[in-house]
């Protein structure tokens, strides 16, 4: 048991070690320190790493134009390693250690559930970029993204008015498709639209050719795919190659956006169309700036998406809500947001007093040979949030709370 | 009906992928007993050299010496000083195949890649595309070329006395080491033709190899260590079974089912279809 | 007899009463994460180290373990005939059979230990006895973690899918947000760890741990002379599964989350690479292997994020190659060296 001493002194350099680490000095009074917490590595690396610079570029605007309250806003950046128990514990370093005012953060359901009792725990704010199945409203959240209403709704809002009546739901193995097939079984019902299958595979899965055959034999007018990641890639390659057509059999996604398309290759996927409130080529003067900003920071090569633009308004809709409260303390920045809106790339974008989640305009897109998205349809005017679906009388049973 | 009818050339076309990814470690893994938890990251290597080539069959061969380079340099770096020791090869592997990922993501870029299809690919007979065919014909050349070697050359019956008895065959005068290069060299370059050829139906991108290699390995374990007809028999057999499982069920259950297949089966064959007879005392 | 406990005993006071007193509350929940893995090295030592069945997924067993206990936390955060939230959101009405009797946290708690000693049972009774071994073992066992994940995650209404289990509120009615909770807690994992440390060496050093190595070094032998090894490595293996569990047990209000992410290839692997590194043929080399990696872990990804995959996997080429005894091997030469120098 000799070897015992040796871990004795390891263990008690490993305890000297730890608490070290906890003597950081207090935030300089002329700055103020923001986490920005995403997957850095890991297989969520891909979409996340976006959305950190996207946030990080904003930050940088912030800054250049003065801070906030005259302040300089300093970024903390940490890795969720696309593992939610490492989101919670991360989550509470930003808190506790570093003492932020507020996050950004989270990509997948999955990782903000982790983080949501650690914010509700410790009255900290947590910003949320990302489209999600609703259902949840945190006060101590604010989601960017779109929710149901905002996205899978006007998603079949278009594929009715295209005259598509028989629909094949596919999706990865999760929450989101679970909720959003759920939701869209509802709306085929009170709309006379048929589901003619429903498909789930398991997350990172890459051999389709058993479902492709489900879904070609089915022969439905429309595939509505809520697939996750990769996947998409193999499921496009192989539908593809067993002979389907945009025309004859569009898919709408709602989880593909400008940064996936050239790993499931344009050819694959061109004429196919998706939903989200944002594109690349979104007509508007703020979208002009943003993306000529993006791409002269990061790189002439570089395309802005959705979640990207979501996170990159974050953080502005929390410095102007900062300024309007004059403090950036969480209760009075919460009581100040409500109603706060904003000419962002993807037009105005108010928050909701009610669930703190944002006013969005809807559009649908076609993916262009060139890789990017040309809009075909939009809502109008931006949609008012509502995550329980309490708006449309068909959705009443699908949330028991 | 007709979809039930196609499950049977879609099983077959599963079997081919899997066949095709487990070639290789037919070699690494059947004949020299090393646990190569690094096997995925050199299909994923093949991958990334059919990007580089854009070109599907310039890419086969380069895939072959690039990924079968790669293997070499590991087996001279590492592997070779663990023979014997299958459960430490396993481990020191998975620490390389942890730094290549990343090593991917840092030369290539987080996101997938496009490795564009050739033209003369595109389209299919009846249910199956020709893409899938083409990897049906590469699998089914891949075993040919595997048996040719090791039964009718002389160096694949040096590899094979050197499996079954290292000391004799060594004190016959076969150099035992350059052997072991050799079939490392050949098992992962066959990791890299299976890279180029998953290029034509799923993502390349770092975390490739994580996607297939448990498959992988399940194969090599139901067909028993070594054996060409075993693991054939096991990559159609699973192949079938999971087309069917799917078919009938859903995707993920299919997993869950095909899992269970193989512990049941070990009960009955519990060292896989075939044996290699030993009389060596472990 | 003494001199030989002292080593464990100043391990113990600085565990127990040194590091609540000088650990922030953050960091002390960070250090009970550690010994909860610690717990799963320890039973990963003694299979893999004393009795050579490479588990690759002992992950498997945590999961169970965690998964029972979180089930007991969401009924009672529930209350009588409500629902935990996600079977809400994921449109279920009615709360399954199989949850009922979790509600019992007696019977949660048992069921951590005793569901991963069943199935370990199960699985080492029908392939030990078909004599599956080595490569096979540790394949079958990784695979049983891939499919262990796609299980959980394909039963949403059941298990929460992937995003598994979290915000648990109370643990026999401490309100888990209080640092003092946490503090208690704490002790309680140090404490379980400790015991289960001694009790797994007074194991190693009985006649039944002699017969394990001597299975691990020469499985026909044994059987020749008349033992059965199947039995053996069979009982070992549900011993390693039952901490496991528990260490999952422990870890769920520790942590406050359970899911399928924390019990896949991967996290299963790791541990078994912290137990390498920390030193298989030492079962307290296993224990610092899971503490130092830990917290290696914790400390490159604060400090370069993208840096970890590269050092992971470097240390653990290194280790293999140049140190295979780990940590504790290292320890043991070097104070061999010492002595050898002080004698001549």
């Amino acid at each position: 048991m000799r070897i015992s001493r040796a871990i004795v002194s390891a263990l008690v350099v490993l305890t000297l070690a730890a608490c070290g680490s906890d003597s950081q000095p207090a935030a300089e009074s002329n700055e103020i320190k923001v986490g920005l917490l995403h997957s850095l590595s890991g297989t969520m690396a891909i979409s996340e790493v976006t959305v950190r610079d996207a946030e990080l570029l904003a930050i940088e605007e912030i800054n250049k134009s003065g801070g906030v309250l005259g302040k300089k806003l300093v970024p903390v950046v940490e890795d969720g390693a696309s593992d939610w128990p490492t989101f919670a514990e991360k989550a509470t370093k930003l808190i506790r250690q570093d003492k932020v005012a507020t996050v950004f953060g989270g990509w997948t359901s999955a990782s903000r559930k982790a983080m949501l009792p650690v914010f509700e725990r410790y009255k900290a704010l947590l910003w949320y970029p990302v489209q999600y199945e609703g259902l949840e409203s945190s006060p101590y959240i604010f989601y960017t993204g779109a929710t149901t209403n905002q996205q899978i709704i006007p998603g079949l809002d278009y594929l009715k008015e295209q005259g598509k009546k028989k629909l094949f739901l596919v999706g990865s193995d999760y929450v989101f498709p679970r909720t959003a097939n759920k939701i869209i079984k509802a709306y085929a019902a009170a709309n006379g639209m048929e589901i003619l299958g429903e498909e789930y595979t398991p997350l990172g899965h890459t051999e389709y050719s058993t479902l492709v055959n489900k879904v070609m034999g089915a022969k439905p007018d429309a595939v509505f795919n809520t697939l996750n990641g990769d996947s998409n890639v193999a499921f496009f390659k192989q539908l593809k190659s067993a002979g389907a057509t945009a025309e004859s059999m569009p898919v709408l996604s709602v989880s593909i956006a400008e940064e996936e398309v050239t790993g499931i290759g344009v050819d694959n996927i061109a004429g196919h169309p998706v939903a989200w409130n944002y594109y690349q080529t979104t007509d508007t003067p703020a979208n002009e700036a943003f993306v000529k900003a993006f791409k002269a920071k990061y790189g002439a090569n570089k395309v802005t998406s959705d979640p990207m633009e979501a996170g990159y308004n974050a953080v502005y809709l929390w410095a102007e809500a900062v300024k309007k409260a004059g403090t950036t303390e969480v209760e009075a920045v919460k009581k100040a947001a409500p109603g706060i809106a904003l000419e962002r790339p993807e037009g105005l974008v108010t928050i909701d007093g009610e669930n703190q989640h944002m006013y969005k305009t809807a559009r649908i897109g076609i993916i262009q040979p060139d890789g990017l998205i040309k809009q075909v349809w939009d809502s109008g005017e931006p949609i008012k949030p509502d995550p329980y679906l309490k708006g449309y009388p068909w959705a009443a049973g699908l949330a028991a709370s | 009906m007709s979809a039930f009818v196609n499950q049977l050339p879609i099983g077959l076309s599963i079997g081919a992928v899997l066949l095709l990814i487990a070639l290789g470690l037919t070699f690494t893994f059947g004949q020299m007993g090393v646990i190569n938890m690094a096997h995925g990251e050199f299909i994923m290597a093949g991958a990334y050299t059919a990007f580089l080539l854009q070109d599907m069959v310039l890419a086969l061969p380069a895939a072959f010496v690039v990924a079968g380079l790669m293997g070499l340099a590991l087996e001279r770096a590492a592997i070779r000083h663990f023979y014997g020791r299958p459960l430490d090869t396993l481990l020191l592997t998975w620490g390389v195949s942890l730094v290549l990922q990343q090593l991917a993501r840092d030369l290539f870029g987080a996101p997938n890649v496009q490795v564009p299809a050739p033209s003369w690919l595109s389209g299919g007979v009846g249910i199956l595309p020709y893409n899938r065919l083409f990897i049906m014909g590469l699998a089914i050349a891949g075993v040919v070329a595997v048996w040719v070697y090791l039964n009718r050359t002389g160096l694949g019956r040096r590899t094979q006395a050197v499996v079954q008895n290292r000391q004799l065959a060594a004190t016959s005068g076969i150099d035992a080491g350059r052997v072991d290069m050799l079939t490392f060299f050949i098992g992962s370059g066959l990791a890299g033709v299976a890279g180029v050829a998953l290029t034509l139906i799923g993502p390349v991108g770092p975390a490739l190899g994580t996607y297939y290699i448990v498959d992988a390995f399940l194969v090599v374990v139901a067909g028993g260590l070594g054996q060409l007809r075993g693991a054939v028999l096991a990559a159609v057999g699973l192949g079938l079974l999971n087309s069917y499982a799917e078919f009938w069920s859903d995707a993920s259950l299919a997993k869950v089912i095909v899992f269970a297949v193989i512990i049941a089966f070990l009960q009955v064959r519990p060292q896989g279809m075939f044996v290699l007879r030993s009389r060596v005392l472990t | 007899m003494i001199k030989r406990n002292l080593p464990f005993a100043a391990i113990a006071v600085v565990a127990l009463v040194a590091a609540p007193l000088l650990l922030e509350p953050f960091r002390l929940g960070l250090l009970a994460k550690y010994l909860c893995y610690a717990i799963v090295a320890l039973g990963i030592g003694l299979a893999w180290g004393k009795g050579g069945m490479l588990t690759l997924g002992q992950g498997v067993f945590f999961g169970l373990g965690g998964y029972s206990m979180a089930m007991y936390l969401k009924l009672t955060e529930a209350g009588d005939g409500g629902l935990p939230d996600f079977m809400v959101w994921s449109g279920v009405e009615e709360l399954p059979a199989l949850w009922t009797p979790f509600a019992n946290p007696v019977f949660a708690l048992c069921m951590a230990v005793l569901g991963p000693v069943a199935l370990a049972l199960i699985l080492g009774a029908l392939v030990f006895r078909q004599r599956v071994r080595g490569a096979y073992f540790a394949i079958l066992t990784q695979a049983l973690a891939a499919a262990m994940v796609i299980l959980l995650v394909g039963q949403q209404g059941l298990t929460g899918g992937t995003n598994g289990m979290t915000n648990f509120f109370e643990l026999f009615g401490q309100d888990l947000a209080e640092d003092s909770t946490q503090r208690g807690l704490y002790l309680v994992v140090a404490s379980v760890l400790g015991v289960l440390y001694l009790a797994t060496r007074q194991l190693v050093n009985s006649r039944y741990g002699r017969l394990l190595v001597a299975v691990r070094d020469g499985e026909d032998r044994v059987r020749f002379l008349g033992y059965d090894p199947a039995l053996v490595k069979t009982v070992t293996f549900a011993i390693s599964a039952g901490m496991a569990g528990l260490a999952g047990a422990l870890f769920v209000p520790v942590v406050g989350i359970i899911s399928p992410a924390l019990l896949g290839v991967v996290p299963s692997l790791e541990l078994v690479v912290a137990v390498a590194v920390g030193g298989r043929h030492a079962l307290a080399g296993a224990v610092l292997g899971a503490v130092l990696m830990g917290y290696a872990k914790t400390a490159f990804s604060e400090q370069f994020a993208d840096g970890w995959l590269y050092l992971q996997g470097a240390l653990f080429i290194l280790v293999m190659t140049l140190a295979p005894k780990g940590v504790a091997g290292i320890g043991r030469s070097i104070l061999g060296r010492l002595r050898s120098a002080r004698a001549t």
